[in-house]
């Protein structure tokens, strides 16, 4: 395990009474994104998310499978998160352990409730088949803020994605069919102050994280609290209005990638 | 120059094998990624990167990790915790006491007192300067960057310590401690985060004073 | 499937990807790619993706699997459930942990472990995208991640595979050589000595053809071995220009 000094906790605490972070942003500033789309050939769709340091590569694969009885005509969407050896020294081989899977639920939730994916276009045959839809996040460095890199793959994968309708011979390949997506933006919250898109040291002192997805519209379409802390009220309106203005932000980057 | 391992550096007739060398057939090779040093007939490959190599008599900082009754568990950045007997401290513990003294999370100055031969290591604070650190700042860079921050003869610390009033220690094993007001601790991370990174070596000492020169316009 | 008759090689000698039979896929290398693990390498080889993380030597854990005289290899090859065709159930698999088995042990010739008894030395392969001969290229990529470390070797380990399609002894199996073809050899060595650390084969191959393919695979190894080397000068060289460090 990571050891963190008392010493720099200590230190991250001064600093933050004084309004200032360890690595000179602002409490509501975002480390630089890079979003490079489309990078593996065997995937239907990928996309390569860097938030300062830290790296997550989603991959999305199609198969044809039957529907959910409940719902016999929508496409089935699966996500899945492994946190592999690769991007920490405390990251374990092995089944996925319970961080991966608040992961992947906290993206699977961001991409599912606000319907970002057309699923009712993904019916091939009422109750028997259906496009089955893998999204596999892998984490590659990991600095912090796991949650926003990954929702941020998660999405411009989608976004790169065809459906290969030709390898199952059933008509011509074509874009997945998407609406407007939202954006997830977490915060952390130590020693009484909260701040945007936490890097490592931060992450490993925090006390409460929330992650707040929002539309184009500014309206609030899935959110996450994290950790033992807890957040006043102030705090979480704080945070929604930090994750709407980042969000508009980021969502003009990821416009641009995909070239949208 | 850089050397990779495996690289042919020269012939034990006319050298001798040094530091992150090894001989075969005659023959002295790089055993790592390094920069290649000729010292009094010795080949010697200074490591480029890799965890920091304990040696006795270094000064480390090292971070508490695990409390028993009569030692403590420190890591030291090398590949092994190391061990504080509480004979190797300056206060005289009663038996199960030692989580009153130090406790998970604190940091030391300690020196290497011993590494034997299947690499257990023993620290003591029994030295001057030796200690528990309280406040301050520690940053971490590459071990084999060490020289480079102390500059020759520690011209690069005591310009440090000149322009910006911190209070400064660097361990042998990569961490600094750095303390004084918050601009000065900031200070010295973008300097020390500088060094680590620059091409040049040759002058840096001076250009670095350039530039603290340049933002300190109260130095005494 | 396609049927048996599938032409690998051309009347003009040419492979389906435009090669010859001596020649390589495109090698790109990159050292030092990721910032939380102690060295790492970032390959492209063909349609392969990989990338490697080392982490270590560090203590192991639990301490029952611990040699008391020299550092532990722990190789790790992993496959991404999108870098292939139909998508892979995450996790290892018997394949996965085989090709991790004989990795350690080649890893492990050149290693100086007996320098950090008591210590593991984590080798993390990750499969982004796959195209035929990924353990080779996994293990080239290893090998410049743990360089990039600062690992103790006695070498850069590299690996190429040779094979035979058509009936004839080519270099470097692309993925439809790899599905048709008549024979694959993984070869890896340690450049400097042409120790052979790895070797397997799968298909049929005369006593012959097999020297032919084996001398052809060491040809491959020394070829990618300078680009390892290059990708870590390429690395590191810039960073010390103009003076020496002591």
């Amino acid at each position: 395990m990571t050891i963190i000094p008392s010493i720099k906790r200590d230190y991250l605490c001064r600093l933050a009474e004084q309004g200032k972070r360890i690595d000179g942003r602002k409490f509501d500033e975002y480390r630089k994104i890079e979003i490079k789309p489309n990078i593996i050939s065997k995937a239907e769709g990928s996309a390569l998310v860097k938030i300062g340091n830290t790296q997550v590569l989603t991959g999305i694969k199609m198969d044809v499978g039957e529907p959910y009885p409940d719902s016999p005509e929508t496409g089935v969407l699966t996500t899945g998160a492994e946190l592999v050896p690769l991007a920490s020294p405390d990251f374990e081989a092995g089944p996925p352990q319970e961080d991966a899977i608040e992961l992947a639920r906290v993206v699977d939730r961001g991409v599912r409730e606000s319907e970002v994916i057309e699923l009712e276009k993904l019916c091939i045959e009422p109750g028997e088949k259906v496009w089955i839809i893998f999204v596999d996040i892998h984490v590659l460095d990991y600095d912090g803020n796991l949650f926003d890199a990954a929702s941020l793959a998660s999405l411009a994968a989608l976004f790169t994605t065809k459906v290969p309708a030709k390898r199952f011979d059933l008509g011509e390949d074509f874009p997945l069919p998407l609406r407007e997506p939202p954006v997830s933006c977490t915060s952390v919250k130590f020693n009484n102050v909260v701040v945007a898109d936490p890097c490592l040291d931060e992450e490993e002192i925090a006390e409460a994280r929330l992650t707040v997805a929002t539309d184009k519209n500014g309206d609030i379409r899935a959110m996450q609290k994290g950790l033992s802390g807890s957040f006043t009220k102030d705090e979480i309106k704080k945070v929604i209005k930090a994750s709407i203005n980042n969000g508009k932000e980021i969502r003009k980057i990821l416009y641009k990638s995909i070239g949208k | 120059m850089v050397v990779l391992p495996s690289q042919l550096l020269g012939d034990i007739r006319n050298n001798k094998a040094g530091r992150g060398t090894f001989i075969e057939k005659g023959k002295i090779y790089s055993e790592r990624l390094g920069i290649l040093s000729k010292k009094m007939g010795y080949i010697n490959v200074v490591p480029l990167k890799g965890r920091y190599n304990p040696v006795e008599g270094d000064s480390v900082i090292g971070i508490i990790i695990e409390t028993s009754s009569s030692s403590w568990l420190v890591d030291i950045n090398a590949p092994y915790p190391a061990l504080l007997h509480v004979n190797e401290v300056p206060w005289s513990i009663e038996f199960g006491d030692t989580e009153k003294y130090l406790n998970y999370g604190d940091s030391i100055m300690a020196k290497i007192l011993m590494v034997d031969e299947s690499k257990r290591i023993q620290l003591t604070l029994n030295d001057r300067n030796l200690h528990k650190i309280v406040g301050g700042h520690i940053i971490d860079v590459e071990p084999s960057k060490v020289p480079r921050i102390i500059g020759k003869k520690g011209s690069m610390i005591s310009l440090l310590k000149k322009y910006t009033r911190c209070r400064i220690f660097v361990g042998q094993n990569g961490r600094i401690w750095v303390d004084g007001d918050e601009k000065g601790i900031e200070k010295v991370v973008k300097v020390v985060n500088m060094i680590e990174n620059e091409a040049v070596s040759y002058g840096l000492t001076r250009k670095i004073e350039s530039l603290l020169k340049k933002d300190a316009k109260d130095v005494r | 499937m396609k049927s048996e008759e599938i032409k690998l090689i051309d009347s003009n000698g040419k492979r389906l990807d435009g090669r010859g039979p001596l020649d390589l896929r495109k090698i790109k290398i990159e050292a030092g790619v990721l910032h939380r693990a102690d060295g790492s390498c970032y390959l492209e080889w063909g349609g392969n993706k990989i990338l490697v993380a080392v982490y270590g030597p560090r203590e192991a854990i639990p301490k029952h699997i611990q040699d008391q005289v020299k550092a532990l290899v722990n190789a790790r090859y992993n496959m991404a459930s999108f870098s292939v065709e139909d998508r892979k159930r995450p996790g290892p698999d018997r394949r996965s942990r085989e090709i991790s088995k004989v990795i350690s042990e080649a890893l492990e010739r050149v290693i100086l472990t007996e320098q950090f008894p008591r210590t593991t030395i984590d080798v993390n392969i990750e499969v982004l995208d796959a195209e035929a001969g990924t353990r080779c290229a996994g293990l080239t990529a290893a090998g410049v991640a743990l360089a990039d470390a600062g690992i103790p070797m006695t070498d850069i380990p590299v690996a190429c595979a040779a094979g035979k399609i058509d009936g004839q002894v080519v270099l470097d199996l692309g993925k439809e050589e790899d599905n048709y073809g008549d024979a694959d050899l993984p070869v890896a060595i340690a450049p400097r000595t042409d120790e052979i650390i790895l070797l397997q084969m799968d298909g049929h191959l005369t006593i012959e053809e097999f020297d032919k393919a084996l001398d052809l695979a060491i040809k491959g190894c020394h070829i990618i071995s300078k680009l390892q080397r290059k990708a870590l000068l390429d690395r590191y060289q810039s960073l010390i220009e103009g003076g020496d460090i002591e």
